[in-house]
């Protein structure tokens, strides 16, 4: 029967693709990050990750692209968590009017879907100019605190809506109040879910360069971070920044690929510690 | 090679003295400096000699063009604007100053593959305005001719384009943010041509002669090789400096920093 | 106690407020100059000529188009069929090993990707097809399509593992094969998973800029596959640093940036509505 014949050769074709595709996929991440590795560990060297740079001695060291990786994701995270973990409990314990949290959660939802540069140059003319930071790790940071915040937002709301009802229906049943019961039982029973959806949006704050360009500037030199100014003043590239310089402003290869190589390990990193946090139960 | 040369160079320098005051080694602070991306190993250089000088203060660069980086200082958004052209009219009618740190020049570049020695101006002009459009048309090898060039607003785009005269009718077929970049592109690709500050120009591209002049320091301070411009640091003529700020801007300016220009390529003026 | 977490629910929504409020003050004194049809449909983009600058952003629009489009038909297709390989086909020990590996690759910098393909897959793309550069649309839908990848492969994944069990298991029982049952059962059970999965992956190829910088060109010209062009994200990355403030060309760019914004909150509409409408209540 042609029709046998015809079921036959499809299912040979729908049994081959997902194995091509798999394959492709495979293939594909496994030549990127094989590339990377192969160009950029000749490169690295634990002087690299511990100097900075310097021209009169001849030396290349992305130590305060570290640092400055380190004070971002610090402060980004110091001003999304509060904001984001404050309108998760909102969204999920407080009974909100369906309106409003209807409009929260379409605000979050785009918020999390605009483009980078549409937020590095909002950023840059908010933080940078209006408010006086200039280009700043600061300004970079706050930045990236409002890209962050949907994320925060995201996943402490999974986490709080994971927290069994009897839990909340023990503490009211004891005359807690609503408050009393979020801070006391559902917030703790949570912390899990919250941390890895820090180390989620610590991620997305390592992986972004358009907005850091933009309003962090590009020095590569070691900030000052010893005084309250020196933190507020202080302009560098962080990590992915730098890649960006070392390959396009410096055509410094071996460089950029180190830094590529730093960040491959820093993203695994984070990746398996929220995988970690978050599955412990 | 460098690396030796600085001991002695120093210790010269120390001995002959240098010009300008010495800036207080206890000086704190932060110097932002913003604007051309030509001037970025100039500025590594001079940061880096400046922090032996005085530790305590942070020189910060932004490679963000010379167009931001005047418009940067006059709005006050940073120190010292650096720009790689002259001062345009409006400009300095704004209460733009500017000081004159080092020379350079805009550096013909392409492939060191590409058996290439030397361009009029006239086919120059031709090549970037898409005249010229393959290798054989210039006896040089085959293949498609790839123009890289910078985006608008650079000022060595500028400095480029008017001095060839070829401005406003350039056929790109890339498009760069830095000069760093034209000059990596081009090193790494044997159809390319760019153009880029000869400061940048390292032994990864073969520099081009403009009617048969070469591009050496000589013949920049001269005037005889027709693409040069200087590098400038701007401030606010009517504004008061920072100490750190107008320390640095000193330091740039003296004899002692022209020593320093060498190393990154650029010419003491 | 309440009123404050309301005032942090409410941060995302005034975030996004302000947002749209700077881009579109920004962005509408250049299109009024420039004249919105001159603008939308102006085939010339020359920002900086001194007596006559032109603000045409077509070129730039049609390939974000393009671009978008050509990455989300490499990379869904691909990313459809490994989502079934290790959602359906794989042996369990194998897909315990890859689904992690591929959503960490989710979490690459895309500075890196640009950074492979700009060292890797120009070249290689210059010297097969004989250009002058390799710098093309091409190689920024590559770059884009294996970008989305990850994204796309997790949410279709996490899709078709939801599709309850019965359903496959009485598709097999009726005499369906595997793959028939994968692709004409699961699958459409999982619509509306795949469908998030696509509208992502236009959305991060609409916005990706700091990837495509690096290996498109950066010229704008009217899109063609092997031509150097620029895209909406790339047009404002390349020219934001230089432009001077308060001057036109600072204008345009934020025009360009209110065009995109638009752009993406259409595109994210009508992809949500005709592709997750379908789906039953």
């Amino acid at each position: 029967m042609a029709k046998g014949r015809r079921r036959r050769a499809w299912n040979l074709l729908a049994a081959a693709l997902p194995r091509l595709g798999a394959l492709v996929t495979v293939g594909l991440l496994a030549f990127v990050a094989g590339y990377v590795l192969w160009r950029g560990l000749p490169g690295l060297s634990w002087a690299l990750l511990t100097q900075e740079e310097s021209v009169l001695h001849g030396q290349v060291g992305i130590a305060p692209c570290i640092l400055n990786t380190v004070y971002v994701i610090a402060v980004s995270l110091a001003a999304a968590l509060p904001l984001g973990v404050g309108a998760a409990v909102y969204l999920t314990e407080y009974a909100p009017r369906r309106r409003l949290a209807a409009a929260v959660e379409f605000a979050a939802e785009t918020l999390s879907g605009l483009p980078s540069i549409l937020y590095a140059m909002v950023g840059s003319i908010l933080f940078c100019t209006v408010l006086g930071l200039q280009k700043s790790l600061l300004a970079g940071s706050l930045t990236l605190a409002i890209m962050t915040l949907p994320t925060v937002i995201r996943a402490t709301q999974e986490s709080l809506k994971t927290v069994p009802r009897s839990y909340r229906e023990g503490a009211l049943g004891l005359g807690a109040g609503k408050w009393r019961t979020v801070r006391t039982v559902v917030l703790p029973s949570s912390v899990r879910g919250i941390a890895a959806g820090c180390i989620l949006a610590a991620g997305r704050v390592v992986g972004e360069s358009a907005v850091l360009l933009y309003t962090a500037g590009l020095s590569t030199a070691m900030q000052d971070f010893s005084s309250l100014s020196g933190l507020v003043k202080a302009s560098g590239s962080t990590l992915t920044v730098a890649l960006y310089v070392y390959a396009k402003e410096r055509s410094d290869f071996t460089t950029a690929f180190a830094v590529a190589t730093v960040l491959l390990f820093l993203t695994v990193l984070l990746n398996l510690t929220a995988g970690a946090v978050g599955r412990r139960r | 090679m460098q690396k030796r040369f600085l001991p002695v160079l120093m210790l010269c320098l120390l001995l002959t003295g240098c010009g300008g005051r010495e800036p207080p080694a206890g000086l704190q602070g932060t110097v932002s400096t913003d604007g051309s991306t030509s001037m970025a190993d100039v500025m590594a250089v001079l940061q880096e000699a400046f922090r032996e000088k005085c530790p305590g203060v942070t020189v910060n660069y932004s490679g963000t063009g010379s167009g931001a980086g005047v418009e940067a200082a006059l709005s006050g958004a940073c120190d010292i604007g650096l720009t790689s052209r002259e001062l345009r009219p409006e400009e300095a009618a704004q209460g733009a100053a500017a000081h004159l740190i080092a020379l350079d020049a805009v550096a013909v570049v392409v492939n060191p593959c590409r058996p290439l020695e030397d361009l009029s101006l006239e086919r120059l002009a031709g090549i970037f305005t898409g005249r010229i459009t393959t290798w054989d048309q210039l006896g040089c090898g085959e293949g498609p001719i790839a123009v890289y060039g910078r985006e608008a607003g650079s000022g060595t785009r500028t400095a480029f384009e008017d001095l060839a005269g070829v401005a406003d009718r350039c056929a790109y077929t890339n498009i760069y943010g830095s000069t760093g970049d034209v000059v990596g592109s081009v090193a790494s690709n044997p159809n390319a041509i760019g153009y880029a500050s000869l400061a940048s120009a390292g032994e990864d591209v073969r520099t081009v002669k403009i009617g048969s002049v070469p591009c050496t320091e000589d013949t920049v301070r001269s005037g005889d090789y027709p693409l040069r411009r200087p590098f400038l640091m701007v401030t606010r003529r009517d504004a008061r400096l920072g100490e750190a700020a107008s320390a640095f801007l000193d330091f740039a300016r003296s004899g002692e920093a022209a020593g320093y220009l060498s190393l990154a390529g650029a010419i003491a003026p | 106690m309440g009123v404050l977490l309301a005032a942090c629910a409410l941060a995302a929504v005034v975030f996004l407020l302000l947002i749209a409020l700077y881009l579109i003050l920004a962005g509408l004194p250049a299109i009024r100059k420039a004249g919105l049809g001159e603008f939308l449909l102006g085939t010339v983009w020359d920002s900086t000529n001194a007596e006559a600058p032109r603000f045409g952003i077509l070129p730039m629009l049609l390939t974000s188009l393009w671009g978008a489009a050509g990455a989300v038909v490499l990379g869904v297709p691909v990313g459809f069929f490994t989502a079934v390989y290790l959602a359906k086909a794989a042996p369990r020990p194998l897909a315990r090993v890859l689904r992690p590996a591929v959503s960490l690759l989710a979490g690459i910098p895309s500075v890196v990707y640009g950074l492979v393909g700009m060292c890797a897959l120009v070249p290689a793309l210059r010297a097969a097809l004989d250009l002058p550069a390799g710098d093309s649309l091409l190689a920024a839908v590559i770059v884009l399509a294996v970008m989305i990848l990850p994204s796309v492969i997790d949410l279709t994944t996490t899709a078709l593992e939801a599709v309850p069990r019965e359903y496959e298991e009485g598709s097999l029982a009726l005499g369906a094969t595997e793959a028939e049952t994968w692709l004409r059962v699961s699958a459409p059970a999982a619509r509306s998973g795949i469908a998030a999965a696509v509208v992502l992956g236009v959305g991060r190829a609409l916005g990706e800029a700091m990837a495509i910088l690096m290996v498109a060109g950066n010229v704008p010209n009217m899109p063609g596959l092997l031509r150097s062009v620029r895209f909406l994200t790339t047009g404002i990355a390349i020219e934001m640093n230089y432009a001077s403030p308060g001057s036109l060309q600072r204008q345009a760019l934020f025009s360009i940036g209110l065009v995109l914004f638009v752009f993406i909150l259409l595109v994210n509409l009508l992809l949500n509505r005709t592709l997750k409408g379908r789906k039953g209540a």
